[in-house]
Formats: C-alpha cells, structure tokens, sequence
C-alpha cells in the first residue's frame, strides 16, 4: 500500500510565544519547533497499515528547511522516504495553496491513502485536509477516531464524532484521511530508530519541478492577509476564597446568582 | 567549537524528554512512595532502545555516542532519578565492560539480552569493608577445573534484586590491590549466588539497593571478563563512564528542583506579588540555572574527550564532582524556594532533596573525586616524578 | 446576489442547530452594513417545512436545495449542492457554523469553487469590503485579526456561542427559493452507514451555557457522578481536563482543550483542574470562570473570577444541595 502522510512544524504548545511588536506574527527565534500533534497520529496510522499491508510510507511537507527536522522525527517512527517542497513565494501561503501544492507533489507519487492531521495546533485551521482530497479528487472523511481498513485495502470503515454522537462511515480508498486523537497512541521514535533515519532520504523539491506558479501562489494567497496578532484580552483578576465548605458554598450560590446571574 | 547540539542530538533529545513526561514522570511520586521497581517502564524503555543506548547496532543497540548519551541520562533522570539509575547501571557499568573488555562470544551471549530487557545487569564491587578503597576488596575466586569458585559478600548493589547478569569483582591473585583483582560475569542462575539484605533508602527508592552473597559460586570458565589480574583496570576504566552517568543523572535532578522552583515561584503570591518578584528568589533561581549550566557543559565535555578516544577521567571526575554537588544545593534551594509547600510530600522538591544525596556518593565519593582530580592535575603539572 | 450574506443551516431533522441560528442573526446585522440580503442555504430531503422557521430568525430568503442524496450528510452530496449554489449566486459571505459537519464542508467547498476560507472566528465583521474576523492562535495565546478580500466569495467558519440567537420574530417570513443539484450515487464515494447517538443527560458541550468540569482532582471515574449530580441541578453540561480523557474516566468527547473541544460558556465552574495551558484554551474564553482546588497555586486560580481554595469533594455535594434549595424557593 502507498501511503502518503502530511506533516507539518509547528510550535511547541507547551512553550510561550512573544508576540512581534508590529503585530505582524510572532517571534521566530528561540521557538522550540515539534511536529504537530495530530500529525504523529497520522503518522503512526500510515505505520500501523503498513504494517499490515506492505508497502511505502512517505512523509510530506509544505515548509522551509527547518521542517526537516519535523520530518525526520516521522523517519525515525519508522516511515521509509520524506520530502519537503518549498519556495520563497510560500512565505505567507494560505492554507488552500498549501493544500495546492500538497495536491501537485502527492500527483507524482502513488497514493492509496493520504492522511493528514485533523488541524494544526498552531493556527487551528483544520483546513489543509479536506481541501487537500478536493484538489485530488478523493473521497475525505475528518477527523476520524477509528479505522478499520478491509482486508483488500479497498475500502474502510471510520468513526467520526459528531456533535451528540458518532458517525460510522464507508468510504473507499484511495482516499484522504484526517484524524483525530483518539485514533491511536503513536510510537516513540526508538532510539536505533533515530539512528537509521540518519541514513533515509528527505528529498527537497521546487515548485517549478510540480508545474506550479509562484506568482499564481502568491496573488491567490494575497487574499487572505493576517492583519494583526495580538495578546488576548487580560481577564480582570478574580477573587480567592478560603476557609470551609460553607463558606465557600456560600461564596458560589451569591456568584452565580450576582454575578454570574445563572441562578 | 560549536555549543549547538546536532539535529540528531536534539531529536534524541526530545524522544527521550518526551518518553519521560509522559511515561515516567506520572509514576515518578507513586514509585518514590512504594519503592517498587518500575517493572513496565523499564520494559517499554528497553524497547526503545534506552537499555543499550551506546551498543553497536550489531547487538542490536543503538550505537548513540557519549554526548547522546548524557542527554538521555539528564532527560530521564528529570523525570525520576530512581528509574535513571537503574537505566545508566545497566549501560554504563554492564553492556560498557562488556563492549570493552569481552570476548565476541561474550558480547554476543549478553549484550542482546540485556539491550532488549531480556535482562538487566548490576555491577558487584563494593563489599561491607571496602567502599572508598574499593582494591582492598576481599572477595575470592579459585579454579577448580573448568569453573571459578566464587565467595564473598557484595553491598550496595544497584538492581541486585532485579538483575540477572552480574559483574562481579573478586580476587584472583597473590598481590594485594588493584593488580590482583579479576571482572566476572555471573549469573543468577549460576549455583552459589543470591540475593541478600535489600536496603531502605533515603532516595531513589524505586531502584533495589541489595547485597549479593556468593557462597562457593560456581562460574564457568569462559565467564572472565578481560585478562586475568585485569580487574582493577577494568574496574576503574568502567567508573569513568559509570561517573558522567551520574553527572547526567544529577543535572536532571537539578534541572528538576530548577524548573519546579520557577513555577512555583510564578505562582506563589505573597505580599501582593509572586514570589518570582522578588530579589531573594530572583537570585537564587539565578545561581541555579547558572550552576546547572556549568555542571551540565562540563559533562558534555567529558563526553566529547571520550567520544575522541582518549582519557576521560580527569574530565569525568570533575563533571561528576560538580554535577552531584550542584543537585544537591540545586534541591535544597528548591526546597526553600517552597517554603513550607517544600516539606510536603505534594510537591516533587523534597524527592529531590532526598535523590540529590547519593549523586555525591556512589560511584566514588566526592572526596574521592577530588583526590582522582588532584592526582591529575598534579602529575600533569609535575609529572610523575613528584 | 454579490452583496448576500448566506448563512448554511445545520439541521436535525428540519431542526435548524442552535449555532445557524447564532449566525443568521449575525448575518441579519452584517447584512444591514452591505446592503444585501440574508439567505439561509437549506439542504436536505423534505426540508421545506423548517423555511418559516428560518425567516423568523431574519433569513430574508430561504435557499432550499433538495434531492434523496441530501438526506443525510455527506460531504461530496453537500459540497455539491453548496458549491453549485454559490457559484450560481455569488454571494459575498458564506457562514458555516463550526461543527464537525462544518469543518468537514467548508474546506472542500473553498477549493472547489476558488473561494477564501477561514475558520474558528470568535468575531466576523465587514469592514472596507473585506471580511474581517477575529480567531484564536497559537493555543490561545494569541488572537489573530484576519481580513478576507473582497474579490470573490469569502467563506467564515464562525465559533458556536459567539453570537446569541436571535429572538424568534413570528411575523417575519422569507421568500423561498430552490436551487438544484445534479447528484449521481456514484459521485458519493462515502456512506453513513449509520449515527450511533451518545447518550447523554445534558445539553452538548459547546451549546451549554454552564459547564461543570473536572480534572485529575477528581481522582477517580466515579467521582465524576458529583459533576453530574451538581450539573443536573445547573441544567448545565459535564466536560472534562485531557487527564482524565488520557485515564480512561471519560470518553474523548468530555474533554475541552486544545486536543479538545473549545467552549465559550457563561460560566465555567472547574473543578480539581489545575489549569494547564492546554486545558485554558479550550475555556478561556468563557465569560465567568469559577475554580475549586485544594493547590492554591494550581494556575487555574489566575483565569478565574471566583476561586475557591477548599476541598472539592466536600464542597461540591454541599453546592448541589443548596443549588437544589435554591431553585426550589428556598435559601
């Protein structure tokens, strides 16, 4: 089975952010750069079917260089083959050119499920995935917390959560797939693991090798312009109350009835 | 000279501190309070390929270098120093000497088991009466045919409840000291050796401290480790990289009361403000970080001058010396830090406090590495005909 | 019509979901500013019927597009139909609740039709032709003021409770109007093979306007009935911190943070949560926060309006009885 995962970088969630004094992003320098969240398990689901199929796993990327550290962690899980496509007309894509470009690199490559994760923690966008199997002309199903492939590899049967409840959904491959957390616990790079991604390759490809237009890229994406990035409103400090349960009781009942005026 | 870490080195690095938090730091309290070896967590880790971090791949280890190496130490050792211990025994002072010293037949037979979790290794050279002055040990081994009669009595051996494969030093020659002394590999299942008095600790509760007895212990032939009468060089070159494993150990203990200590002091309010505010706490959280970063260059440095091939004791015994004596005022600063909150067992500090203090004892004692540090810096300025 | 502001409506059954009607009264008040309409773009089988409903909340128009394929969603049967529509219409904004079926339809919808996209708005505004709306960053560490030109249609998928429902005008009505879509089965290469709905007591998470929610404090699965007893007696809803999801106390859809879900209550009543980064932006956005843990330095405490040092489990069974009393009448 060909499987083809997107990774993306992103800052890691743990660590604080500074904000540039022009609003116009944030501090690049000293960030702590990790591969996104979501894409570990979309990483560890490629593995577990090849696993279970044979085949490829190759990790893709959308970023400058730096990302290949991003993809190397998914080449020490134990994916075969990486590549990172990037061009300076990227700088400030939006996510459909991004989807864009993902569409034309996985083009070249045989593909019987591509999987994404469901959203990037950086900006929450949850956008790249779906737009991704439109470009490619494939069946989608997000954020998926189960997966159940048929033992052709044909077609499979996920789990979605939707408000109230969860969808059980057919879909046949090839398809593209974002996935949620919940879908499986993702492996560790072993420490050999590490070591032998050393010796795979991550090769780097150029808009121009896909056939794409940076200018094209560029005026798309101008569209869309992030005008300003701001701290979040500070939240007027509370209030502490100690001292038994009583009191706290008491406390409570007259906060939700005075002020909170739910009562 | 390059003070970055490699991209390899980082995402080593982050495996290891990510295994850590997420599977060893949750424990880290419980473990401390039961003192139950970490079964799991050592299995899980020993597929990771944490047991035999620097063995050959054709072992099946991972063949990290020595830099590699310390970063996963500190990694693990932030998250529990009990769990990091029994970790570093088993590479630093069993797979080592085995790499070093053993025959191919000897490597092949133990060091997959033991970089797998199929088994785990302890290191026997203390006893009751030789701690400091380790040669005068007294433990004997007489030929009787094809096997080595083993007695004697181990102490403090790290793991000794758990382990299957020993290192075992006894002696074998006339000559009193270092020059008599022979390495073993025993195993338990070898007749004649058992495990005796497991101690209680103050720290690192989750690793077994045990004596080992052997009583007319019974070791084929083929089990000497090295060259006959080679113990005691052996035993020396195998506490060289035993030492930054400890110096690593003691920066993840440091770096732990320095981190928890920052929270802490962001959060605590007092006097209308957070503690964090204040120049007291602003200047020991400075001295902290200060020290921590020195003890932790300083062992990276004894890793690279080993990774070059060359002697690393001088260099390992002043990482080790100021690691372990950095974690421990590291902790108590930590504790003070807390204040009151310090002293409670909800907090992790006082578990530091108590880890802290065997960094500046086992492996050579700090009054020990001061005398390995002033033998070397003296004949390098006066020679050897001093 | 280039100045329309549509607004897809999610619908159960006919019933539109409380975050469409959120955005139909949004659109009502962007509408006024770009002098255009506001149309409710209805899919579905046999839908007709919920029209009138929709003019009463201020859709001017009701686009109905209906086929046996639309009866239950599907992306490639819903992305058809929408983007048909809007490529026939032009509208200038598209509103999306965002919901799992939104977030499903919206990307694919943008692609196909060439429009701009941007989701998990906190606030949507017209301003100078361009759609501006605010989001969330970075974990919420950060909020971001992003502008959608005005050339072409601008797609928005706005956050549920940002904006309230609009009161229910019975005199209002909306013309109504049906568009089409060419749909063929084989052009639908999934198949909702069925809905497995979760029972569950309460109202759903991001629509409540209380949440009762528990962290690793609550030391145990079953200490998670004390939320629920206290819940019943707020109408509120049960949430949860990622600890107790990652124990196995609580299934996944409890859990509200980053790897969660993020809602934006009137009152977040957090109990034994310590207040991890994580877990505050999933919540931080709720109007009153409330906090009960026995750390008074659990981080929690600098979020909330009320923070009550003390020890959950007396406190909360406490609470629920005098909530119960006070609802009855008494004090």
């Amino acid at each position: 089975m060909n499987i083809v995962v997107c990774v993306k970088q992103v800052p890691d969630t743990e660590a604080p952010i500074r904000i540039r004094p022009d609003g116009g992003g944030i501090e690049e320098s000293g960030l702590n750069l990790i591969v996104n969240y979501y894409d570990e398990h979309a990483t560890e689901a490629g593995l577990r079917l090849r696993e279970r199929f044979g085949g490829t796993v190759t990790l893709l990327g959308v970023q400058p260089e730096r990302a290949k550290e991003a993809l190397r962690t998914g080449l020490a899980m134990g994916a075969d083959e990486a590549i990172l496509v990037w061009d300076p007309a990227l700088v400030g894509a939006d996510h459909l050119s991004v989807a864009r470009v993902l569409a034309a690199t996985i083009r070249t490559l045989p593909h019987d499920v591509v999987i994404c994760g469901k959203l990037s923690t950086d900006d929450n966008a949850g956008i790249v995935g779906a737009a991704l199997a439109e470009y490619l002309d494939l069946p989608q199903a997000t954020a998926i917390a189960k997966l159940e492939v048929d033992s052709t590899g044909s077609s499979a049967v996920v789990h979605r959560e939707v408000e109230g409840g969860v969808e059980v959904l057919g879909i046949r491959l090839p398809a593209v797939l974002t996935v949620e957390r919940n879908l499986n616990e993702p492996r560790y790079p072993s420490l050999p693991g590490i070591m032998k991604a050393k010796r795979k390759e991550i090769k780097v490809m150029t808009l121009a090798a896909l056939g794409l237009n940076p200018e094209e890229i560029k005026q798309a994406s101008a569209r869309t312009r992030m005008v300003k990035l701001a701290a979040p409103p500070k939240r007027k400090a509370g209030r502490m109350v100690e001292g038994d349960a009583d009191g706290a009781v008491a406390a409570l009942i007259a906060f939700l009835k005075d002020e909170a005026k739910v009562l | 000279m390059d003070f970055q870490l490699t991209d390899e080195h980082r995402l080593i690095q982050a495996t290891a501190r990510e295994f850590a938090t997420k599977d060893i730091l949750p424990r880290a309290a419980a473990l401390d309070q039961a003192g139950t070896f970490p079964a799991e967590i050592i299995q899980r880790a020993a597929a990771l390929g944490f047991l035999g971090i620097s063995v050959p791949e054709q072992y099946g280890g991972a063949g990290i270098d020595a830099i590699g190496n310390v970063i996963i130490q500190e990694e693990l050792a932030r998250a529990s120093a009990g769990v990091q211990t029994i970790v570093t025994v088993n590479n630093a002072l069993v797979c080592d000497p085995i790499l070093r010293f053993g025959t191919d037949l000897q490597r092949q037979g133990y060091l997959p088991a033991l970089v797998s979790g199929k088994s785990l290794g302890c290191y026997c050279l203390t006893e009751p009466s030789s701690g400091s002055d380790a040669m005068s040990l007294q433990s004997t081994a007489r030929l009787d045919g094809e096997s080595w009669i083993l007695n004697g009595t181990k102490s403090f051996v790290t793991s000794g409840v758990e382990a299957d494969i020993c290192i075992v030093y006894a002696r074998t020659g006339t000559e009193p000291g270092a020059r008599g002394i022979s390495a073993f590999i025993v195993e338990k299942r070898f007749p004649g050796i058992s495990v005796g008095k497991v101690e209680k600790k103050l720290g690192i509760k989750c690793s077994s401290t045990a004596e080992i007895a052997l009583t007319d212990c019974r070791v084929p032939r083929g089990n000497v480790l090295g060259n006959l009468n080679q113990g005691g060089r052996i035993a020396l070159a195998t506490l060289d990289g035993g030492r930054i494993g400890i110096a690593a150990q003691a920066i993840g203990i440091a770096r732990a009361a320095l981190e928890e200590s920052l929270a802490y002091a962001a959060a605590r309010r007092q006097f209308g403000q957070p503690i964090a505010e204040f120049q007291a706490i602003q200047w020991s959280l400075a001295d902290m970080a200060t020290r921590i970063d020195a003890a932790r260059l300083l062992t990276y440095r004894a890793a690279y001058v080993r990774q070059q091939g060359v002697r690393y004791t001088r260099e390992a015994a002043m990482a080790k010396l100021l690691a372990s004596e950095t974690a421990m005022w590291a902790a108590h600063k930590g504790v003070q830090i807390h204040g009151g909150y310090g002293y409670i067992q909800d907090y992790p500090v006082e578990r530091y406090f108590r880890d802290a203090k065997i960094t500046e004892i086992y492996e050579g004692t700090s009054e020990v590495q001061r005398l390995v540090i002033a033998r070397q810096v003296l004949e390098a300025a006066l020679g050897s005909a001093r | 019509m280039a100045q329309d502001i549509w607004v897809v409506i999610e619908h159960a059954g006919g019933s539109p979901k409380k975050i469409s009607l959120e955005l139909l009264g949004r659109a009502r008040q962007l509408a006024l500013n770009l002098g255009g309409k506001v149309v409710a773009f209805l899919p579905g089988s046999g839908v007709k019927a919920a029209a009138s409903a929709l003019g009463a909340r201020g859709a001017d128009i009701v686009y109905v597009v209906e086929h046996s394929l639309l009866a239950t969603y599907t992306t490639e049967g819903y992305t058809a139909a929408l983007s048909d529509a809007v490529r026939a219409e032009q509208p200038s904004v598209v509103l999306i609740g965002s919901t799992a079926q939104g977030r499903d339809l919206a990307p694919r919808v943008a692609a196909r039709v060439g429009a701009t996209l941007v989701t998990d708005c906190a606030s949507v505004d017209v301003a100078n032709g361009d759609l501006t709306v605010t989001r969330p960053m970075y974990t919420r560490k950060a909020i971001g003021t992003v502008a959608l030109s005005g050339e072409g249609i601008r797609i928005a998928v706005v956050l549920p409770a940002v904006y309230p429902v609009p009161p229910a005008e019975a005199t209002r009505t909306a013309d109504v109007r049906t568009g089409q879509v060419a749909l063929q089965p084989g052009r639908i290469r999934t198949t909702v093979k069925e809905v497995r709905a979760i029972a569950r007591e309460s109202v759903p998470l991001t629509e409540a306007d209380i949440v009762v929610s528990g962290g690793r404090g609550l030391r145990g699965p079953e200490n998670f009935a004390l939320l629920d007893a206290l819940a019943k007696t707020l109408g509120a809803a049960v949430g949860s911190s990622r600890p107790p999801v990652d124990s196995g106390w609580v299934p996944h859809d409890y859990e509200i943070g980053q790897t969660g879900k993020t809602v934006s209550p009137q009152v977040y009543l957090a109990c034994g949560i310590s207040g991890a980064p994580q877990h505050q932006a999933g919540m931080s956005g709720s109007r009153y926060i409330v906090a009960i843990n026995k750390d008074p330095n659990a981080p929690i405490f600098q979020l909330a309006d009320l923070g009550v040092v003390g020890d959950l489990f007396d406190i909360l069974p406490k609470l629920t009885e005098a909530v119960k009393k006070f609802k009855a009448g008494g004090e």
